[in-house]
């Protein structure tokens, strides 16, 4: 591997001063994503700083009725905490359909978020990449593409998102807390994550000076109607090509409101306002459904190899839609989808 | 595809460090190793405290061979860095049997012929006692769920899953 120093923050302030005093500096938590891409020459970092020790590995209540889950709250800690199995069931959902048990064990709240968005042509150094090295080019868009972005890219990225956990928080309207040298903001999860656009170099919109310290759930949790369906191309321990998070709230056999988030999509997870509108009223079946699918995809662009994807999601986004409002969650463990 | 000059010299100025002590109890023996930073946990096993029985085999936490418990969680020994676990309890493979008798999951995987090349297998077992440790595994669709950070190439899965299940006492 590089060179790198190593340094441990004592706590979350003096994890900004450091981070703020070296401009090629990381933060380190679970590791899972930054030593793999280190291992592959692709992150470069002068210095690592340990922030794995910080308190903030809890997960509280908060006084508007919601949730707040520290940065450092493991992924498998939170996908069987109580309080998501009871009234966020659609996160813990999320988080069993990503990577394996070890990484889940790993990998942090944090730094789920933090992964790179990425594609095989921004680890392979051999190659151009306008995410690795910008202005180099992107290897992908005349490339082999059949996992890519089908929503949302540009000429200089088609890479997608690969979290599972993310896109059930777009869903849900989360809120990520982050500190800096000028104090604490939130910023709303649909701001979280950017689109590639010319500076795909960028995955977040989190300043380099700044420590992502919790995300905040709010109190609704969609709990009876809910659903996260991945599809990929084997049954367990793989990147979504698409998946699915579809939350609703029903009043009789009508609509009151519609959450719908896409992964293994775009360069973010994806949700669109206006598809989320063209649920709400409706009566809860096939031709309303499928009518938001139209909504939601009526941008959709593929390339050379993955026009399928298009079609995949249409029926996903169906099948997502009738699984939550029959209150039956797709089962992270029997992958059969019905 | 050639890093620019800029960001090589960037690297190259950074001081090589001084290699840092760091304190484990690895299967229930309390050791001191100084480390390079960059040491992986999965390296300082192997190469630094010649506890091979830990495998190399993606070195990206893709098939689970380095598989170990830290602190009685499984995690890919590959994916850590020793010196971020300084004051952690390790268990590896050679620290499962005890007083002479192999731990019951061992044991199953020679009941069940859970092998072939057995390159996988220390990752299979740790992983494994993991699982029963989570005790979130209630059926076969749980248990492959639940193991399949753990690649077998020589398909020994039915009979890996067979072990489990004996262990868990459900056989």
């Amino acid at each position: 591997m590089i060179n790198f120093q190593y340094v441990r923050a004592s706590d979350v302030a003096d994890a900004v001063r450091q981070i703020a005093a070296d401009p090629n500096a990381k933060f380190i938590a679970g590791g899972t994503n930054l030593i793999d891409l280190m291992k592959e020459d692709v992150e470069r970092p002068s210095r690592l700083i340990d922030i794995s020790r910080l308190p903030l590995k809890t997960v509280e209540e908060t006084a508007n009725g919601g949730l707040r889950i520290g940065a450092l709250v493991p992924n498998s800690d939170l996908a069987y905490h109580p309080l998501i199995e009871q009234r966020y069931p659609i996160v813990g959902s999320a988080i069993r359909a990503g990577a394996s048990a070890q990484l889940r064990n790993m990998a942090s709240t944090g730094g789920n978020l933090l992964q790179r968005t990425r594609c095989a042509y921004f680890y392979d150094t051999a190659t151009p990449c306008n995410k690795r090295q910008p202005g180099s080019g992107c290897s992908a868009i005349n490339g082999l593409n059949r996992g890519h972005a089908i929503l949302g890219a540009s000429e200089a990225c088609i890479a997608t998102h690969p979290s599972d956990m993310c896109v059930a928080l777009a869903a849900l309207e989360a809120k990520v807390h982050v500190m800096g040298p000028a104090g604490e903001r939130a910023i709303a999860f649909a701001d979280f994550h950017r689109l590639p656009g010319n500076t795909p170099h960028l995955d977040t919109n989190v300043n380099p000076n700044e420590i992502v310290t919790a995300v905040e759930l709010p109190a609704k949790g969609f709990a009876a109607n809910y659903t996260y369906l991945k599809i990929r191309d084997r049954l367990s321990y793989a990147f979504a090509i698409v998946s699915i998070a579809a939350a609703l709230e029903l009043d009789g056999a009508k609509i009151k409101e519609a959450r719908l988030a896409l992964g293994g999509v775009a360069h973010k997870p994806w949700r669109d306002a206006e598809a989320e509108a063209a649920l709400r009223g409706q009566a809860a079946d096939q031709a309303a459904f499928t009518r938001a699918a139209d909504v939601l995809l009526r941008e959709a662009k593929s390339h050379a190899h993955n026009s399928f994807k298009i079609e995949l999601a249409r029926r996903g986004i169906v099948r997502a839609l009738t699984q939550a409002a029959r209150g039956t969650p797709q089962s992270q463990s029997n992958k059969k989808v019905l | 595809m050639a890093r620019t000059s800029a960001a090589r010299q960037t690297r190259d100025a950074i001081p090589v460090p001084d290699k840092i002590r760091v304190a484990m109890v690895v299967n229930g023996m309390a050791v001191q190793l100084d480390v390079a930073p960059w040491t992986t946990l999965l390296d300082a096993l192997r190469d630094h405290l010649n506890l091979t029985g830990t495998k190399k085999g993606c070195d990206h936490g893709q098939c689970g061979a380095c598989t170990v418990l830290v602190d009685g969680r499984r995690i890919n020994s590959c994916l850590t860095l020793a010196v971020m676990k300084d004051g952690a309890e390790v268990t590896t493979i050679e620290g499962l049997a005890k007083d002479g008798a192999l731990h019951p999951l061992q044991q199953a995987f020679i009941d069940h012929d859970a092998f072939q090349c057995g390159y996988c297998t220390s990752g299979q077992i740790c992983s494994g006692v993991g699982l029963l440790t989570e005790g979130r595994a209630t059926s076969d669709d749980d248990i492959r769920e639940l193991m399949s950070g753990n690649i077998c190439r020589c398909g020994a899965y039915p009979n890996i899953l067979a072990a489990i299940k004996q262990t868990m006492g459900r056989s």
